[in-house]
């Protein structure tokens, strides 16, 4: 594809992607606000997918490297993240 | 089959799938009902994307990969399962750390991988690179701060704005070098990269270290909101839709969190993070003295009113964090219940050290969500209350928020426990909160002072209902 023509369209997924996170999440109920951001943070580390690529891809040797320490860094945010989160949902009950 | 499996077409719809299963995911984590099927789904839309990921034929050698993903899942695993509940914010703020961190590096390999990067790829890696690098350090400075490895005070150097501005100047110069590379600064793309890079980390360092300790929910959230844009604008660096949308979901949903954290304050952003509130505040607001004197109470003669009592409010702050009174809490309140009183647990939006930190370490004693209540559900009722208990909270019960105009705190959202008919109030000293402010609810006709360890100071009134 032409790079302009993947700009704009790359573009209008981000425009329309923050306008659906600011609908998703415009009320969130104060006891859930931890989880909300540890669960949100470990989404972000999404990155671990460029991560990948860098890391197993056909690179240079530093290119790798690099790629390998981004993978380390996602994959802690990844698993973390989501454990940690779940750690604490479990504990909200109703009684 | 595998050809399938790696095709163009089918990885795209995997990735379109993986955000779907994200978006519902972040839906249903906004109710306490649908919470952890919600962190659930999220993470099976998580595990789809890096399968399909690792199933793509552009990834050629699966050594390096391996170790570092297995390495970062013993690290993850451990790290979640051995914190204790009351080190959730450091962790929380280390987690966001790591993502930023990885943002940058991906950025960075792209970079420096021969396959020339298009004019729009250049300009993505250098935002990555920026908001992630600031996203890295900022966040080790929270890290650091919550646990209390450096100062909770305010940091602010002398002419901080200078710096800053000076740095991000610096930082433009370099990021046009990096798109345009024309050469005029001497110095290759690569180094000038590494110098992004460098000052980045810095600038993160100068965002976070002049806020104090009683800001940083806003900070933590605002900061997640970063790591969310990091990823983002990865996204743009490797032509990738699930990283664009998944960060942009991620960016929204930390800026409405830092939205509400600076409402429940009443501040503008820029006055959090450029305010360096809690220094400049010891100047007297004009109000004159303050009138009235501290009436302490002994846990005895708390025992004989909360024995009375028909109703109560328990208002928690970061006290109860620091002395791990959450449980004895819990004791106390069914104690109450059983006693025929209703209690209820009112929670100001920034009590604690991240958003709804108290809520967190209430779940974890094991009181019911439904008796959280927020400030504007309890406030109208405060007249009925017979007693509120302020365990280890200052800022966000002061009074003057309300009626002394000179206070730098006046016109946050408070909780108005002094329109209680009793409020005791559970210190350790008469030090000033966070904010360095006075606090005249100490002195209203109505407070009494409960001096010692929170978690002591209960124990005791548990067991002197247990007598």
């Amino acid at each position: 594809m032409e790079s302009q023509a993947l700009l704009v369209l790359l573009l209008f997924v981000l425009v329309l992607s923050i306008f659906l996170g600011f609908e998703l999440i415009n009320k969130v109920p104060s006891t859930l606000h931890t989880p909300l951001m540890s669960g949100a943070n470990a989404i972000s580390g999404i990155t671990i997918v460029g991560a990948l690529l860098a890391s197993g891809g056909d690179g240079t040797l530093s290119s790798i490297l690099v790629g390998t320490f981004a993978v380390f860094f996602a994959s802690i945010n990844v698993v973390g993240g989501y454990l940690v989160t779940n750690r604490m949902l479990k504990m909200f009950k109703k009684k | 089959m595998i050809s399938f499996l790696q095709s163009p077409i089918f990885v795209n719809l995997a990735y379109i799938f993986a955000s779907i299963l994200f978006i519902f995911g972040l839906k249903m984590l906004s109710s306490p009902e649908t919470a952890q099927r919600g962190n659930l789904v999220s993470a099976s839309g998580m595990l789809i994307a890096i399968l399909v990921t690792l199933a793509q034929n552009e990834i050629i050698a699966y050594e390096y990969l391996l170790i570092a993903l297995i390495g970062g899942i013993i690290v993850g695993v451990l790290a979640s399962s051995l914190v204790k509940m009351t080190s959730m914010p450091e962790l929380v703020a280390l987690f966001n750390g790591f993502g930023g961190i990885a943002s940058l590096l991906v950025g960075v390999a792209e970079f420096i991988n021969p396959s020339s990067a298009t004019l729009i790829q250049l300009v993505a890696i250098s935002f990555t690179v920026l908001i992630g690098g600031i996203t890295f350090s900022g966040s080790l400075i929270a890290f650091g701060k919550l646990s209390e490895i450096i100062s909770g005070k305010p940091l602010i150097l002398f002419g901080q704005r200078f710096v800053l501005s000076t740095l991000l100047l610096i930082s433009l110069i370099l990021i046009l070098e990096l798109i345009l590379a024309t050469g005029i600064l001497g110095i290759s793309g690569e180094t000038a990269l590494f110098v992004l890079i460098g000052v980045t980390l810095i600038l993160g360092v100068l965002l976070t270290a002049p806020i104090g300790g009683a800001d940083m929910p806003v900070v933590i959230a605002l900061l997640n909101s970063y790591s969310g844009l990091a990823a983002s604008s990865a996204g743009f660096v490797i032509n990738n839709n699930v990283l664009i949308v998944a960060g942009a979901l991620v960016g929204a949903s930390g800026l409405i969190l830092t939205n509400i954290m600076c409402k429940a304050m009443n501040r503008s952003l820029s006055n959090v993070l450029f305010g360096g509130f809690g220094s400049a505040s010891s100047a007297t607001g004009g109000s004159g003295q303050i009138q009235g004197e501290v009436k302490p109470i002994t846990a005895e003669d708390a025992y004989l009113i909360l024995e009375a009592a028909n109703s109560v409010l328990v208002v928690p702050g970061y006290g109860m964090a620091v002395s791990q009174a959450q449980h004895v809490v819990r004791e106390l309140g069914e104690l109450l219940e059983d006693n025929g009183c209703e209690v209820k647990y009112a929670i100001h939006p920034v009590a604690g050290r991240m958003p709804g930190h108290m809520n967190v370490l209430l779940a974890e004693a094991n009181v019911s969500y439904d008796v959280l209540a927020e400030p504007d559900d309890v406030n109208p009722l405060m007249d009925t209350v017979d007693v509120c208990i302020v365990i280890g909270a200052n800022d966000v019960v002061n009074p003057d928020a309300r009626e002394n105009e000179g206070s730098p705190i006046y016109g946050m959202p408070v909780i108005e426990v002094d329109r209680a008919k009793t409020v005791f109030i559970l210190k350790r000293s008469m030090a000033a909160g966070f904010a360095g402010i006075d606090n005249p609810l100490f002195l209203k006709e109505n407070s009494r002072m409960l001096f010692g360890d929170a978690k002591e100071s209960i124990s005791t009134l548990v067991s002197e209902f247990k007598t």
